[in-house]
């Protein structure tokens, strides 16, 4: 059987679909989100968490009608790339593919730049640079590639965590090792977030997984029942802290709790928790090997 | 609580904002000085003193994202309001060589910024992170544009109408929202990790 290839048009359809979903995962917020932030709406008693939620949804409304940005952060880059079994499409031109894109999509719209050198702090004023955006690959099932395009604000991101716990801490532990991040993080990610948390693996697989369960759309759970069952009783303890919206008082500080895992070793159990502000920006593009473009969330 | 006040910068009576209690609601005419880690790192780690009038003024916590029309010109794209805690150990200064008064941000500054506010009778105004697009609409214009090496973190004076809501978080006689609220969570959070 002949190896399969992709033409190079492909590789100009997967440059500007990069684009493009940066540019809508900043203008349009996903329907699981707003959903719950009308949900959220309805339901806060705090008159300061009601009216801080009303100013959400507002500008949700606003960023659409001016089709700017809901939020000025124009985020770290982060793709995570769901690559099909029989896509033929090469993974090296693909990664190029997406970081011209990210440029493009600064330059040309024009977006905030935000990438720094750690040291120097100067900026490629392009949001791309070493290592940047930020690039993960899974395999699934099918033909296509899809690009999720998550622009990381840093309010949130810098409310990250991590901890080795020990076999002997047991589960406890780490239950309340995720409530007092999201105490400790109080009103700075923006509330109410997202909870991303990882559970298990190595602390740099930890760390992956913790972001994509932000990734994940509201209303979803684990498949597995016992991390699902988790998920539900951290979700509910963590609407009685009364952090509430901006961390201004309120019964809603977080909209989801979602929990990846992975199998990790005999002595370990690591716990990453990544939040997510409210405006939780995620935009995909479907590219089929044909370069058919279709746009999601 | 009293009802919404309006307010307009840059204010001529430094002890003006004073009497302002935590939990009160405003908006702001005038104009609002936008500035950022990279700005304060520069103005008190570096020594560089801008040319701007900060006295009497209120700044907020900012990186817009612009579009240039010419030399030292630039016109709104996306303006919102970032984290405030980051730029905590500048409060003093600001206050105290700048004669800043007002410090719009998300989030909070420290406690250990709250005997500043009431040495110098200064308060914090919480705005609603993340709602840059309706931020943006209340942002008449980029009026003037200083430390531009830093892009996007330069010293910007923009002129505003009805900008806000914004939540009077920290007053000048000791009162933090954040504070109260950050007890109360981690007395429930002892007991809901008991249940666990």
């Amino acid at each position: 059987m002949p190896a399969m290839t992709a033409p190079d048009t492909v590789y100009a359809a997967v440059e500007e679909a990069a684009k493009q979903t940066y540019i809508r995962a900043l203008k349009i917020l996903p329907p699981d989100l707003k959903e719950a932030l009308l949900r959220a709406q309805a339901g806060e008693t705090d008159p300061t968490g009601k009216g801080f939620l009303d100013i959400m949804v507002e500008n949700i409304g606003v960023a659409e009608r001016d089709d700017n940005l809901v939020c000025q952060d124009t985020g770290t880059v982060v793709f995570w790339l769901e690559v099909g079994e029989e896509c033929p499409l090469n993974l090296a031109r693909v990664t190029a593919a997406v970081k011209k894109g990210t440029e493009r999509a600064t330059l040309e719209h024009p977006l905030r730049a935000n990438a720094v050198h750690p040291v120097t702090r100067l900026n490629t004023l392009t949001n791309t640079g070493r290592h940047l955006p930020v690039m993960h690959y899974e395999f699934v099932p099918g033909s296509d590639l899809k690009l999720n395009c998550l622009p990381k604000g840093s309010g949130s991101e810098n409310m990250s965590f991590l901890k080795m716990f020990v076999p002997a801490d047991g589960v406890g532990a780490v239950k309340r090792y995720v409530l007092e991040c999201i105490v400790d993080a109080g009103p700075k990610p923006c509330p109410p977030t997202i909870v991303g948390v990882g559970l298990g693996g190595t602390a740099d697989l930890c760390a992956a997984l913790a972001k994509k369960a932000v990734l994940r759309p509201l209303g979803t759970h684990s498949d597995d029942p016992v991390i699902a069952a988790i998920e539900d009783e951290l979700y509910a303890a963590a609407n009685e802290l009364g952090i509430g919206p901006m961390g201004l008082g309120g019964s809603t500080t977080v909209l989801g709790v979602h929990i990846e895992y992975a199998h990790t070793h005999i002595t370990q159990n690591p716990v990453a928790v990544n939040l997510q502000c409210w405006a939780a920006r995620r935009s995909s593009a479907v590219i089929t090997p044909q370069g058919e473009v279709t746009y999601g969330f | 609580m009293a009802s919404e006040l309006k307010l307009t910068f840059p204010i001529a009576d430094l002890d003006a904002l004073r009497e302002l209690r935590a939990g009160q609601k405003l908006r702001i005419d005038g104009t609002v000085i936008g500035i950022r880690d990279a700005t304060q790192i520069a103005m008190f780690d570096r020594g560089e003193r801008p040319r701007m009038d900060l006295s009497g003024s209120v700044l907020i916590h900012t990186a817009p994202n612009v579009r240039k029309l010419g030399p030292g010109s630039y016109e709104k794209v996306c303006i919102g309001t970032t984290t405030s805690a980051r730029m905590n150990r500048f409060t003093r200064g600001l206050m105290e060589q700048y004669s800043v008064r007002a410090i719009i941000g998300k989030g909070g500054l420290l406690a250990d910024s709250l005997p500043v506010l009431r040495e110098f009778g200064g308060v914090y105004l919480a705005i609603t992170g993340g709602a840059a697009a309706l931020e943006t609409t209340q942002i008449e214009e980029i009026e003037d544009v200083e430390f531009e090496e830093l892009m996007p973190e330069c010293l910007w004076k923009f002129r505003v109408k009805d900008f806000g809501p914004l939540t009077v978080a920290m007053d000048a006689h000791g009162v933090s929202l954040y504070e109260s609220i950050k007890a109360r969570a981690e007395a429930k959070l002892e007991e809901l990790a008991a249940k666990m």
